[in-house]
């Protein structure tokens, strides 16, 4: 790997469209004695494509970071970040990539503009490149006006917006971001991640780090479940949605009471093996079925005069792997997912 | 994946690269780190230099060193102002005309219940370490700002040596204006300009006192990689500066009584006595407030010979012929103290560094 070591000039260069992998990592594992934050972690970011990695807070997916940044050394197996070695050539592989941690801090003394000035220094970006690209950048995250603020007069929606500028300073062919979403309102929400969607699609690989799976599913490309420091499951959305979806399915209802005379009607369609109120939503039936019985259910439930209100199959939109694999493991983390 | 077939001429583009950069003068990997300071170009800055300036502005603007600043230069003047107004009293301690204005510096004792100047520093020197250094690391810690440094493409010592530097430049900044304020206060009091001897010693004594700030410093840095709040990094400096420049001399009383002890009927001339003395002053040397404070008496008073001048015997005085030292002569005298100052704040800092480098990047 030794022949990799980039000339330190090629961080000067605007970052050139790329194609192909941008991050690798083979068995990666970190240990701190005893425990295992991330066990032997396989892992392919391709340029111009979104991977997220969600799990439940505690997942190891920040260690995960460190490690591919080079802040962190791994215990075993091997990352590769744009054919770099991060363990070997730690700011090699920082020339490349944009970091924008988990709960980012700025000088609190210093305004927006001053902290992003000492970020562009501090990549050796000549002041007359800079300072332009500062100022696109304010306006591009939306905090144009704000720029000469000082941060402490900053929303934690407004940090996060300037750490995303501060991110693209350097104009990275790779992007990391740990959980960019937290803290931000709704409406903020969608604009970062369509911001982060307008990224990749300029060619950049974009590893994105989250528990709030609703949130960032519809922009990621690929994701991985990340649980206990082991990826679970990884593909794309509708792949791992069709994997959850294989085997018997279950079907949410809400119908006009009484439930019992609803459970009835719903057991007589062919199909059905199991028809129990929810463990959480007393109002609610699940039904469980070896086929996709909903057009069947519906109708027959009219008929039987209890027309449905809600019909839904779970398994949509990965929530039957969340359920799987989230619930079990961080009742608290889902919870706050459902809620934000 | 579509990724795959384009990866080629990417990683031909690279091979490429690496070809060129085997020529005679390609960096070896393992230089990585020279590399990034000389080999590329002039505008590429070694990083613990931006570090550096960010920190020194930070520091120059901040209040916490305009009131050092105003605080010691205060002390300094109404030392100096005392000194210069009691100097035709002191004329007889003063060797020669050549050291008056050094007497102004050091007089050697109180007056008027005023300290000398080097008294002031000595005492509030440590407290300028312990103001630039007690949050260094663990502040970037709590405004979270760390993890985001420590992502640009930098090296991670690059903080910790930067912070050290804009520290100790500050310090020295503050050290420099002081001094200018009262040799400025001095030459009008006085009336006279300080002999090229007399500026040799005193920036020789600069330098010492950088060093003995200095020490202090790298002690704050090392609280503040240590601890991860920062009152109580600057409570457990505080604390030692306390236990070193307040109780220290009666600690070593006590421990070197009960090391060496004095025989009841012991004269000032027996052995015990003069071995419980000895044993003092290698205890009180632990300290390294004892060692700058010797280092300064030598510097700042040619006339001295000795650092321990309650150890020389009458016998070893007789004879001597009253004169000055020289620089040379003097630096001679207090090497050894120099020495193990700068040794000190080297030690400190490498903890400071080496615990640093193995911290974990998140709390």
């Amino acid at each position: 790997m030794a022949v990799a070591e980039a000339p330190a000039e090629e961080s000067v260069q605007p970052a050139a469209p790329r194609s192909g992998v941008a991050i690798r990592a083979r068995g990666l594992t970190k240990k701190y004695g005893d425990f295992t934050a991330v066990d032997k972690l396989d892992l392919a970011v391709n340029h111009g494509e979104i991977y997220g990695l969600l799990g439940p807070n505690g997942a190891g997916k920040t260690t995960t970071i460190l490690m591919l940044l080079g802040l962190s050394e791994p215990t075993a197996g091997t990352a590769r970040v744009l054919d770099v070695d991060p363990a070997r050539n730690p700011t090699g592989v920082k020339r490349q990539v944009g970091y924008l941690p988990d709960n980012v801090g700025f000088y609190s003394g210093m305004t927006g503009r001053q902290n992003l000035r000492y970020t562009a220094r501090l990549n050796r970006i000549p002041k007359d490149v800079a300072e332009p690209r500062i100022d696109s950048l304010l306006s591009r995250v939306g905090i144009a006006d704000a720029g000469d603020k000082k941060v402490d007069t900053y929303s934690r929606g407004m940090r996060q917006r300037l750490g995303l500028a501060d991110v693209l300073v350097k104009e990275p062919s790779i992007i990391i971001l740990d959980e960019p979403t937290t803290a931000i309102d709704p409406t903020g929400v969608e604009e970062v991640l369509a911001l982060v969607r307008q990224l990749a699609d300029e060619g950049a690989a974009i590893l994105l780090a989250s528990h709030l799976l609703h949130q960032v599913q519809q922009v990621c490309d690929r994701v991985g479940i990340f649980v206990s420091g082991k990826l679970v499951a990884s593909g794309t959305t509708d792949k791992l949605a069709a994997q959850a979806g294989a085997g018997p399915i279950s079907i949410e209802i809400v119908a006009a009471p009484p439930l019992e005379v609803v459970r009835q009607a719903a057991l007589k369609v062919s199909g059905v093996t199991k028809v129990e109120p929810d463990t959480r939503d007393k109002h609610m039936l699940v039904v469980t079925a070896n086929r996709d019985v909903r057009a069947d259910l519906a109708r027959a439930l009219v008929e039987a005069g209890h027309p449905p209100y809600h019909l839904r199959r779970r398994g949509d939109e990965l929530d039957e792997i969340y359920r799987r694999y989230f619930v079990a493991n961080d009742t608290a983390g889902a919870m706050y997912d459902r809620t934000g | 994946m579509t990724g795959q077939a384009d990866a080629v001429p990417a990683a031909r583009r690279r091979k490429r690269k690496n070809l060129r950069a085997q020529g005679p003068d390609a960096p070896r990997p393992q230089k990585a780190a020279a590399a990034d300071a000389t080999d590329s170009g002039p505008r590429y800055r070694a990083g613990w230099r931006i570090i550096a300036a960010k920190e020194f502005a930070d520091h120059v603007g901040s209040w916490r060193f305009a009131i050092l600043t105003i605080v010691l230069a205060l002390a300094g003047a109404a030392a100096v102002y005392t000194t210069a107004g009691a100097i035709k009293d002191l004329a007889p301690n003063a060797s020669g005309n050549e050291s008056i204005f050094l007497l102004l510096f050091a007089p050697g004792q109180s007056i008027n219940n005023v300290p000398p100047f080097t008294s002031f520093i000595t005492f509030l020197g440590p407290l300028l370490g312990i103001a630039f250094g007690f949050d260094a690391i663990n502040g970037e810690r709590s405004e979270a700002t760390l993890p985001r440094l420590l992502a640009q493409p930098i090296y991670r010592d690059d903080v910790v040596n930067g912070k050290f530097v804009a520290g100790l430049s500050a310090i020295a900044l503050i050290l420099a204006t002081v001094m200018f304020v009262v040799s400025a206060l001095g030459v009008i009091q006085l009336g006279i300009w300080p002999g090229a001897q007399d500026v040799l010693r005193l920036l020789v004594w600069f330098i010492l006192t950088v060093a003995y700030i200095g020490f202090w410093l790298a002690f704050a840095l090392l609280c503040s990689v240590a601890l991860r709040r920062a009152a109580t990094s600057a409570m457990l400096a505080l604390g030692l500066w306390l236990v070193l420049s307040v109780f220290f001399g009666l600690i070593v009383g006590v421990l070197a009584n009960f090391l060496s002890p004095v025989a009841p009927d012991a004269t000032n001339q027996s052995p015990d006595t003069i071995a419980n003395l000895q044993m003092q002053v290698n205890l009180s040397r632990l300290s390294p407030n004892e060692l700058y404070t010797e280092a300064t008496s030598i510097m700042l008073n040619p006339r001295l010979r000795t650092v321990t001048p309650g150890l020389v015997t009458n016998d070893q005085a007789t004879g001597t012929i009253p004169g000055l030292l020289s620089l040379e002569q003097s630096m001679l005298v207090i090497w050894p103290q120099f020495v193990t100052i700068i040794a000190g704040t080297m030690i400190a800092f490498g903890v400071a560094y080496v615990a640093f480098m193995r911290q974990e990047v998140r709390a």
